[in-house]
């Protein structure tokens, strides 16, 4: 499986691969990773005429904590977020998330910021991402502006980048305490990719109600998407089976789930409702503990 | 022949520090002077009329160097032949590249070489083809239907041949039964995906007019045969080479197009040509396995004796007969009775032309299928009556005591235990604990049902005694000894295997044995490596040739030690006369005077320590065996984990076990992987959905369980060695174990039994689970 013929660019800062993307416009897609890209180009599925590699250029591979968020490079590896103490130990639901991408080959390669960019509607971070409510740093010709998680994933394989835009870094606002979250991922079996993932975030208030709750959910529609309808069900509610269970059916409501060899839609909406259960179970479980 | 030090050990495999540190030579290693790369443009269309080709922008494209259609092809090249056609069988042979229209999705239509791989591929997407699409057949039951799209016109039909028999009072049996059960069991079609795609490199030299080829087969003197008879040269001017090959499970033992394309260019042009496949050309252009559906019939009295069966399989033949495709459903029917001794049967097999992938030998090719639809329906013979299926079994098992056993079908089995086999693996799995603590999970409610699934059968192999093997051993001067074998293995580790047969009877160092194979300039006419006949037949045939060194060697010593042969003794590398230790000659000594006779030798004494021995087995051997799977069913996902795999398996005298536990614990992966993970689907329209790794399931160690082996010898009288091949037993014990030990955790959930199916996905065991909830609401 070889790919079509093109022109490859290794820019060594942000300004020249922004400049790059800018000229080459359409032709041209954005390398960083390459662990869905270079497939489909072999596929010959896509076609770009050039490949612009980010991996040339320095800084953009970090995870700290600053202003009450965890930053996260775009050019951080899979691998890394997996076994990065700091998340472990500020945002563990995103190590574990990351353990569960593709194989070790995939997260020793991919990044997250490839990831969230390519937009794969069952692509595994697009899900906690959503639930905890993170938000895009975008460069571009006009310059640097965030997006929030909500409103990044509009369609499938689509990002909501303008041209010429590149995410630089993904911000991950720190839960409060009593907080807790969970990823729950059913794999189809060929690729690892998520027939349906369900991430849960729960914030008890000091009465042990919930606070809030947002519910990330990836590959049963055709983009990543947040259950709003469950979220509002369980805001303020006792955290309890039966909420849960109510919530859980919610969380395809106004949802059209789609259909593959992996599972029909039927199946999907099902899977939705068990996995939602079951990352709202261990995510009380969690912010139960600590 | 005894099991001794080295006949029976675990010895590691010679071939492995080669072949995992890069040191194997693949064929796409293979790179010659001047060599062009060869691509194939294939279908995009399950059936259409191929209108119009225009090669014209391809063939200007830089590097490349010529082109073929299927009408080109035609006039210079026959179609692939078919092995043993099946008397009366419309047979719709398989043409190089598509004449007229095409017939499946991924079937060639036009091959051009150019001077890189890269040139090769971009130049295919020059190519202008005009298609005139056609209804599909994707269902062997509707296409075998009046007014299905016919595929083969000059056919009149899509079905290739049917075979009705039957034995004893099938009918009567029925009248009488105490009850009877009946199942629609689909076996579902798989990729066989070797890890090494298939690959071929042709050099045709004009001078001396021989034609050389690498290529990825599993049998490299057949591929010969059919290439002269393709071709029309002569077999002495063709040599094929199978160099290392990374696996095949039957798929490479078909002679394919690639390899007379690249002929056909290389003769043409006088450059080598190279031509190495994709992995989703792969899912396409190679062969798919299994592929039947089947309807079975029981009859059984009130003790669960099995008193009739009746059988009616479709099968899926794919758009051609190649090879052995026609051949493998027919492998099915000689296995009906199992292990079992059922008096009355009748059989009904339609082989039936579709618009997809041929067909062809797959891991355990035919018996998988037989197995599977006999232990299924013991099961629910078992369920029907409320008994456990360990006694189902007792009750029908042939006896110990009455081999050699001709079964109502007609074949005759070898040697066997079939009950010592399932003792032996309850008490392994400790059976009884494990239905305790299935009963205790239900009792307490748990989200994952415990399903423990039984398999005893029985399968055919070393084939066959219409296919004789040979081999040489020639003893160096130097005392080394090399080994030639018609066989052709490619991953299951005979290299070591035969050096073990040889230095058992030469009293030879294992490192000073080398084992040639896959080169028919150097191999006596072979069968290659399939149906489980490398070691009971190939094997043999080094036993004996070994043998008939040995007694050469001894006559020579019992002259240069001027003793009668019979005063001679060998031990640690050294002839000696008995009881006297001090006159001895050495193993090199013998070798050397071999190749320069000393004066004192009788003047009739042939030089050279070599034999070249064919062996012709009387019969087929017959493994065995006994297996459960234990398996975790998620009650509310439908997900399924094979958790626990016990075997017992029989295949006779165990020449190194490591080898054998090494071909078990495959065999029984892709028994579990086609139980649970893998499916080939195609839409209505014969598209291949499942076109590639990111869509077929194959399972990783993560989706597999640790098994529990354990051995039962109970040798074949078939062949000195007492050995039966194992390659393909796993895969033939393994399959309707797993989907027996689904059913088994689903009962209590009120689903009927025959109505689970592979692959067990979990939609498709959610949908049971959904559709028995639904009935008890």
């Amino acid at each position: 499986m070889v790919c079509a013929p093109f022109t490859y660019h290794r820019p060594s800062s942000l300004r020249q691969a922004i400049a790059l993307l800018q000229r080459l416009g359409e032709e041209a897609k954005v390398l960083a990773g390459g662990q869905s890209l270079i497939p489909v180009m072999k596929m010959r599925l896509a076609q770009p005429q050039h490949l612009i590699d980010l991996g040339g250029i320095q800084g953009l591979s970090y995870i700290r904590e600053a202003r009450g968020a965890v930053r996260i490079g775009a050019l951080t590896t899979h691998a890394e977020v997996e076994a990065s103490d700091l998340l472990k130990r500020r945002l563990p639901v995103l190590a574990e998330t990351a353990s569960l991408i593709g194989d070790m080959q995939v997260r020793n390669r991919g990044t997250i910021g490839g990831s969230v960019a390519h937009a794969d509607p069952a692509a595994d971070y697009p899900a906690t991402l959503l639930a905890l409510d993170a938000r895009f740093k975008v460069v571009g010709p006009e310059g640097t502006r965030t997006v929030p998680a909500s409103q990044f994933f509009p369609g499938p394989f689509t990002a909501a980048l303008k041209p010429g835009e590149v995410v630089t870094e993904v911000q991950v606002p720190l839960p409060p305490q009593g907080s807790g979250a969970s990823y729950q991922k059913f794999a189809n079996k060929a690729s690892r990719f998520a027939v349906v993932g369900v991430c849960a975030f729960i914030s008890l208030n000091a009465r042990g109600t919930i606070r809030s709750a947002r519910l990330g959910v990836t590959g049963a529609a055709d983009h990543p998407f947040r259950a709003t309808a469950a979220e509002e069900a369980l805001q303020g509610a006792r955290p309890e089976e039966r909420v849960f269970q109510r919530a859980s059916r919610l969380v395809t409501q106004g949802v059209e789930c789609v259909a593959d060899v992996h599972g029909s839609a039927e199946y999907r909406a099902w899977l939705c409702q068990v996995l939602a259960r079951r990352a709202l179970e261990t995510a009380l479980a969690r912010a139960r503990g600590g | 022949m005894v099991i001794s030090k080295l006949v029976g050990a675990r010895i590691k495999r010679k071939e492995d520090p080669r072949l995992i540190t890069g040191g194997g030579t693949y064929t796409d290693d293979v790179r010659l002077p001047g060599m062009l790369y060869m691509a194939v443009l294939r279908s995009p269309h399950a059936h259409a009329r191929i209108k119009r080709i225009d090669l014209g922008k391809a063939l200007s494209h830089p590097g490349v160097v010529a082109a073929l259609t299927g009408e080109e092809v035609k006039q210079v090249c026959d179609p692939i032949p078919a092995l043993g056609p099946i008397e009366g069988m419309k047979l719709a042979l398989r043409p190089p590249l598509a004449v007229g229209k095409v017939t499946h999705v991924g079937e060639g239509v036009v091959a051009l070489v150019a001077e890189s791989r890269y040139q090769a591929r971009d130049a295919l997407d020059l190519v202008e083809v005009e298609y005139e699409p056609l209804p599909a057949n994707v269902d062997p039951e509707r296409a075998m239907r009046r007014g299905a799209p016919v595929i083969h016109e000059h056919l009149k039909t899509n079905l290739a041949y049917s075979i009705k028999q039957s034995v004893g009072d099938v009918e009567g049996a029925f009248q009488r039964a105490a009850g009877t059960v009946k199942a629609r069991l689909v076996e579902q079609r798989l990729i066989p995906l070797a890890m090494e795609c298939r690959a071929v490199v042709a050099h045709y030299e004009p001078g001396p007019g021989t034609l050389t080829i690498w290529n990825t087969t599993q049998n490299p003197h057949v591929l010969r045969g059919f290439l002269a008879s393709m071709l029309h040269l002569p077999e002495n001017r063709i040599r094929v080479i199978a160099p290392d090959v990374g696996g095949g499970f039957g798929s490479k033992i078909d002679t394919y197009p690639e390899e007379a394309l690249a002929a056909l260019f290389s003769i043409r042009l006088g450059r080598p040509v190279k031509w190495a496949e994709e992995r989703m050309e792969n899912f396409q252009a190679t062969i798919h396995g299994r592929g039947q559906l089947q309807e079975i019939e029981v009859a059984y009295d009130q003790d669960g004796g099995i008193t009739a069966l009746r059988v009616r399989i479709w099968a899926d033949l794919g758009a051609y007969c190649q090879t052995f495709t026609h051949a493998i459903p027919t492998l099915t029917l000689t296995m009906l009775n199992g292990p079992y001794k059922i008096p009355n049967l009748a059989w009904e097999l339609y082989g039936v032309y579709t618009n997809k992938t041929p067909t062809d030998a797959y891991r355990g090719a035919g018996r998988p299928e037989a197995t599977y639809l006999l232990e299924r329906a013991l099961d629910l013979v078992a369920h029907r009556l409320g008994r456990d299926p360990t006694e189902v079994r007792r009750r029908n098992f042939i006896p110990k005591d009455a081999f050699p056993y001709k079964t109502a079908v007609g074949t005759v089995y070898d040697s066997g235990d079939y009950e010592g086999a399932l003792d032996k693996v309850l008490r392994l799995a400790n059976y009884t604990a494990l239905r305790r603590e299935q009963q205790e999970r239900l009792q307490r409610g748990d989200r994952k049902l415990l399903g423990i699934g039984l398999s005893t059968f029985v399968e055919i192999c070393g084939f066959a005694p219409n296919m004789p093997d040979n081999a040489t051993v020639r003893v160096e001067p130097t005392g080394s000894v090399t080994v030639f074998t018609g066989t052709s293995p490619h991953g299951q580790g005979e290299e070591t295997a035969f050096a073990q047969i040889v230095a058992e009877e030469l009293g030879v160092p294992m490192e000073d044995i080398t084992v040639v194979h896959g080169d028919t300039l150097t191999t006596p006419q072979g069968y290659g490596t399939l149906g489980s006949r490398t070691l009971p037949v190939g094997g043999t045939a080094v036993y004996q040739a070994a043998k008939t060194v040995k007694e050469k060697a001894v006559q020579l010593a019992a002259h240069l030690l001027k003793v009668t042969p019979d005063k001679v003794s060998y031990e640690g590398g050294r002839f000696f006369v008995e009881d006297i230790p001090d006159r001895k000659v050495s193993w090199k000594e013998v070798a050397e005077k071999a190749y320069s006779p000393p004066p004192e030798l009788p003047a009739d004494f042939e030089p050279g320590l070599l034999a070249t021995v064919y062996f012709k087995p009387s019969n087929f051997t017959f493994p065995f065996g006994a297996h459960i799977a234990v398996v975790e069913v998620d009650r509310e996902t439908g997900d399924v984990q094979v958790v626990n795999y016990f075997a017992v398996d029989d295949c006779g005298h165990r020449i190194n076990p490591l080898l054998v536990e090494g071909q078990l614990h495959g065999g029984i992966a892709q028994g579990i992987a086609q139980d649970l993970y893998e499916e080939v689907v195609y839409d209505q329209n014969g598209q291949l959905l499942t076109n590639s790794l990111m869509n077929y399931a194959v399972p990783n160690p993560a989706m597999l369980p640790s098994y529990t082996l354990e051995a039962s010898v109970t040798p074949t009288p078939v062949n000195p060695l007492g050995a039966k091949g194992v390659g393909e037993l796993g895969t033939i014990g393994a399959t309707p174990a797993v989907v027996n030990a689904v059913a088994d955790a689903l009962k209590p959930l009120g689903v009927d039994p025959a109505q689970v199916q592979m692959a067990c996905t979990p939609e498709r065991v959610w949908r049971l689970i959904q559709q028995a909830q639904r009935r008890r609401r």
